[in-house]
Parts: structure tokens; C-alpha cells; sequence
């Protein structure tokens, strides 16, 4: 399939000042529980293929599930912390359809009777005047089960279309999974993308807090579909919604929802309709590509499993579950910025750059607040970007930043040098320490050997020296700049200067 | 009851596509008929049973049934693909699908 297109697209500002966009957000987490939905095998990532499957995940003749008791819990857990109310008998149902990821034929869900519903969460949007909250309202958060993983085979790029075969792999068939849906997100207007990207960071900051999912969106533990629709004004009714799969990472969130509203409006403003259909996301091109339209083959046919018995959840234990809750993230994250002492514009950049967690447990581990933020909002967030990673996703640790930020404090590294330490540690070169020992990366502190470098600067630039002399303290750049590329810039520059000047009998007025 | 089939030809065509049943057309009438006839049975049950008889998916009265969160051994991967008419690098291997990735 080509991730090319001939879609016409609206520029952006064109298309908030014509139409008001409507958003809708299906999030599933896998959760992180030691067995399956409905039967005791693993759900580790990465196992040999068909290695963690039972004739329960299998669907064989005459198995019956069994619903994992933990799962119930987290489920629970997760609606309490987005506000809902926790239903009180509810069951599972089957949605039947036929395609082989599902060995059994049909998907054990729930339907019409969630075990969660009716909630809502906070999200902070940085807008024109200032941080703004948006309350995204939660219409359901219901359990199921992971399918398995298809590949395709036979075809020029692998992808379906051409494919002669598929193969599929059913450890992932039967994870528990929790599918979280929003109400219409409405009143967004041009801040839509940022809602939506907004709301997926949140939510992953909640089940993270929660402690019921590693919520690894590369790792597919957590994927979002996101619906746009657009109308011509927030009183006329709901216009028709595309659902767009296969985004996979907070940026890609907003990317998609943005793309998505400028094709949209592109084929409103010709006079066109939009087709109600799934779409897919392409992170190399940024754009999204038809799926497939919705029909009959939509048609689930659910009905209640009656393999499974209801699920009520008695009134003790879902107050027992809420009083367990942790801290909500917004609570937490007040919290944060009131020790930390900063202004709301600058606990907005963490927020938005993703870095809450990764900053917290820097200056947990020693580095003060001011550092912890330059590293992760500096050097750290261009690499991620450079990278297309998220910023917890990077191959270094808050320790190994806090021990970096640790070594330049004592003088050790200067900020060229530690940088090169941060780039070692991504590398792979092991921690900071290993990693300083290895490149011979030290702030050159003796006098001995700079003396030296100054004097071969000097003298390799005579002109310069004379001119220093003379009284033009400007021209020791050119000087300190030599000792420094000559040390590798391992000297300490104000120290190399310093020295220079003494050399030279010059005091540093200029 | 069942005079008038609660189920109509273009039902049956539509059932058939999702259960990926061939049907021949000059099958849908009978097929309507037969399943009309089960409709209507099904239909007098609910005569019977009042507005103050609930829907019963699950007749035994119990509820919260749940397993401990602990891992029980799998299958071996060759145990696994035993069954599979067709099977390629510790995989099933199914015929093409038409559809989404
Ligand atoms: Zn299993």
C-alpha cells in the first residue's frame, strides 16, 4: 500500500475559522496482569510465536474460560480514576466476526453493559491565553480481550493488499485489554489536536499512576483510533466521522487529528461529503490512507457469553478499590510545580514535552529542579525528536542524567563534555561514569598542560598575542578557542582565559 | 404464528454473508420459512413470559466467578499447531485476508 496520496488538504488556520471539529477517542490499554483475560498463560512481550496459547486462547472444542480476578480489579480501578460510576452487575458478550485473529470466531467484550461508565477526565491545553482546562467526558471504559497478530505474506511490500497468506501468532490473543471511549469532545475548536494529544497524555500518566499497565504505546500496549468530524458551526448537527487507526505515538496523535481535519475540510469545501470509513495512519508521510468504509460487515451480532457468568461488583470492594486510589496526575502535577517553585508557562513545557515523570525522578535523584529541566527539555527532547521517540523511551535513566548533571557541578564535565557523555550513555557505552572513563572525557583542571596549549596558540598566532597586548582583551576568543580545540574541549574556557590574561600581564577589563 | 415468516429473504442473504455461508439464491425462501418457523416457537415463549419475567442469558443464579492471577503452564508451540490444517515459521497459516492490516 503507498502512504502516497493526491488528497487535497486546507490550510489549517482556513479550516478552524470554517468549521468546528469534533473529537472522539478510543484508547486500549493492555493491561499488565501476569495471565490472560480468561486463562492462566503469560502475556510476556516477545515470546516465541504460539508459545503462550491454551485451548482456552485457542478456542478448541470444549474449553471454557475463566475471567482473571485481578483484571476485574484494574478495570475497576481504571474507571474510578476517570470519574465513572462502576456498574453493578454487568456481562460479557461475544462480537462475532470472522478473521483469523481471533481464533474463536467472536471476541469476548462487553456491549451494551460496560462494566465502567459515565466519567470524565481534566486535560491541560496551552492556548493563546494561557493553560486552559478542557473536561473530556468518559462515556464508557469496558474489558475484553487482545487478538493475535497477523502477517502477511506473499506480497511486493508485505502489506495486505498483494498478500497471498497471512500467519498468525495468538500469544497476544486473550491479553486483557480495556477499551477507554470518550464522549463527543466538543468546544475544542482550533485546539483539538492539542486536546487529543493532551488527552492520551493524561490518561497514560493515570494508568501509569495506577500501576495497571506499562502503557508502551511502541510497544503497542496502548493504541488510540481516533474520530474527527467537522460541521459548519457547533449548532449545526454532528457532521460524518473518519476513525483513524494506527497511531501510535502522543505526536502522531495530534499530527493525525490535524491532518485529518484539513482533508476533511478540503472535501467540505468542494462541495463533497466525507465517507464514513477507517483510516490509517502514516507516520513517515503524515498522512492518513482510506481503510475500509463501514457496512454490514459491521454487523456483530452480540449476544451475552454464556460461558461467563455476570460480573458484580459488590459496593464494599469498589469502595475498598477507591480508596486505594493514588494521587490524580492534575493533583499531582500542582503539587510538583509548588515544590519545584516555576512558573505555570514552564511546567506547561514538561507537561507538553511528556516529561513529568522523567523530571521527577531526575531531581529525586539529586540533580536540582533547573538542571533536570535543561537536560530533558534541552538536549534530551531534540535527540527524542531527532528520533521520533518519546522521551522516556530514550536508552538513559533519570539516575544516569542526575549522575551527569552531578559530575558537571563538581567541576568535573563542562556542559560540552557532559553532553558528549549523554550522547555516550544513548549509545549504549554504558552508565556516565563508564562512559567518561572510556572516552577519556575530564575537564582538564591541571594548569600544566593548558599552559602549554596556550603557548602554542600564542605562538601560532603572533598577531593575535600582539593585539591582546595592546589592550584588546576581545581578541582572546580566538586564543581560547585554539586551547579548547586543542584539549578536545576538555579545558574549562573561563579558566584557559584566565590564565591567557595572567600569561599576558592583560587584566580582563576590556 | 408463524403464517407471516418474522424473517424476510433479504435477512437470510444478509445472515448468510456474515456467517461466510455460500447460499445458492434459490435457497432463500426456504431457508426464510425454516427460520421463520423457529422464530414463531422462539416468539411463543415470549407470549408467555410477562413483563415481569426478565431476559435470562445465564439460568444458574451465580455471579463473579474469578480465577487467581497466577500462570498456569501453555501449550508447547508444536502441541499448538498440531491441529492447523496448514502451518509455516511457528505459525498458522491462513488463507489471504481482504481487509484492514
Ligand atoms: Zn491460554
Amino acid at each position: 500500500m503507498s502512504t502516497r496520496t493526491n488528497d487535497a488538504v486546507l490550510p489549517y488556520d482556513e479550516v478552524v475559522a470554517r468549521f468546528d471539529p469534533v473529537l472522539g477517542l478510543e484508547v486500549h490499554v493492555e493491561l499488565g496482569t501476569a495471565t490472560k483475560m480468561f486463562c492462566g498463560c503469560p502475556t510476556e512481550f516477545g515470546a516465541p510465536p504460539n508459545t503462550q496459547v491454551c485451548p482456552v486462547c485457542l478456542g478448541l472444542p470444549g474449553s471454557l474460560p475463566a475471567v482473571n480476578e485481578v483484571a476485574v480489579e484494574s478495570a475497576i480501578r481504571i474507571g474510578l480514576a476517570l470519574n465513572c460510576s462502576i456498574a453493578e452487575w454487568c456481562r460479557f458478550a461475544r462480537k462475532n466476526y470472522f478473521y483469523p485473529d481471533m481464533p474463536k470466531n467472536f471476541q469476548t467484550s462487553q456491549y451494551d453493559e460496560p462494566i465502567a461508565f459515565d466519567g470524565w477526565l481534566d486535560v491541560d491545553v496551552e492556548t493563546d491565553e494561557g493553560m486552559r482546562t478542557f473536561r473530556v467526558g468518559i462515556e464508557r471504559a469496558h474489558m475484553e480481550e487482545d487478538t493475535g497478530k497477523t502477517s502477511h505474506q506473499g506480497g511486493a511490500t508485505g502489506r495486505i493488499h498483494g498478500a497471498d497468506y497471512s500467519l498468525v501468532d495468538y500469544n497476544r490473543a486473550g491479553i486483557p485489554l480495556i477499551e477507554i471511549v470518550t464522549k463527543p469532545v466538543e468546544g475544542t475548536g482550533k485546539y483539538a489536536p492539542q486536546v487529543a494529544k493532551a488527552y492520551v497524555a493524561s490518561l497514560r500518566e493515570i494508568l501509569r499512576g495506577l500501576g495497571v499497565s506499562d502503557v508502551k504505546m511502541e510497544q503497542g500496549s496502548l493504541r488510540c483510533d481516533a474520530n474527527v468530524s467537522l460541521r459548519p458551526s457547533p449548532d449545526a448537527p454532528l457532521g460524518t466521522r473518519t476513525e483513524t487507526k494506527n497511531v501510535n505515538s502522543l505526536r502522531s496523535i495530534e499530527r493525525a487529528v490535524r491532518y485529518e481535519m484539513t482533508r476533511q475540510a478540503a472535501i467540505l469545501d468542494a462541495g463533497g461529503r466525507v465517507t464514513q470509513e477507517t483510516r490509517h495512519w502514516h507516520e513517515d508521510t503524515g498522512i492518513t490512507t482510506s481503510g475500509r468504509e463501514k457496512s454490514d460487515a459491521e454487523d456483530y451480532r452480540y449476544f451475552p457469553e454464556p460461558d461467563l457468568v455476570p460480573i458484580a461488583p459488590s459496593r464494599e470492594w469498589v469502595e475498598r478499590l477507591r480508596a486505594s486510589l493514588p494521587e490524580n496526575p492534575h493533583v499531582h502535577r500542582a503539587r510538583l510545580q509548588a515544590g519545584w517553585g516555576i512558573s505555570d508557562f514552564d511546567m506547561a513545557s514538561v507537561v507538553n514535552a511528556g516529561a513529568v515523570e522523567v523530571v521527577e525522578a531526575t531531581i529525586a535523584a539529586g540533580a536540582d529542579q533547573a538542571a533536570a529541566r535543561k537536560w530533558w527539555l534541552g538536549e534530551l527532547l531534540r535527540i527524542a525528536n531527532e528520533r521520533g521517540a518519546e522521551l522516556e523511551d530514550l536508552p538513559i535513566t533519570p539516575v544516569e542524567v542526575a549522575r551527569v548533571e552531578a559530575l558537571v557541578a563538581d567541576g568535573a564535565l563542562n556542559d560540552k563534555l557532559a553532553r558528549q557523555v549523554i550522547e555516550g550513555v544513548l549509545a549504549g557505552e554504558g552508565d556516565p561514569d563508564q562512559v567518561v572513563a572510556a572516552r577519556g572525557l575530564a575537564v582538564v583542571s591541571d594548569d600544566g598542560p593548558l599552559l602549554a596549549a596556550i603557548d602554542d596558540a600564542l605562538g601560532a598566532q603572533p598577531d593575535v598575542a600582539e593585539k591582546i597586548r595592546g589592550g584588546k582583551v576581545a581578541a582572546a576568543g580566538a586564543i581560547v578557542g585554539a586551547v579548547m580545540k586543542a584539549t578536545r574541549g576538555q579545558a574549562d574556557a573561563a579558566r584557559v582565559r584566565e590564565l591567557l590574561l595572567e600569561r599576558l600581564g592583560v587584566s580582563d577589563q576590556a | 404464528m408463524a403464517d407471516t415468516p418474522a424473517i424476510s429473504r433479504d435477512d437470510v442473504a444478509h445472515l448468510a454473508r456474515l456467517a461466510r455461508i455460500d447460499l445458492p439464491e434459490d435457497s432463500l425462501d426456504h431457508y426464510a420459512e425454516q427460520l421463520g418457523v423457529i422464530l414463531g416457537a422462539v416468539a411463543q415463549v415470549s407470549e408467555v413470559a410477562a413483563d415481569d419475567v426478565p431476559a435470562t442469558s445465564h439460568p444458574m443464579p451465580l455471579v463473579n466467578v474469578f480465577r487467581a492471577d497466577v500462570v498456569r503452564p501453555s501449550l508447547t508451540n508444536a502441541e499448538a499447531l498440531s491441529g492447523a490444517p496448514s502451518v509455516e515459521d511457528e505459525r498458522f497459516r491462513v488463507p489471504r485476508i481482504l481487509d484492514e492490516e
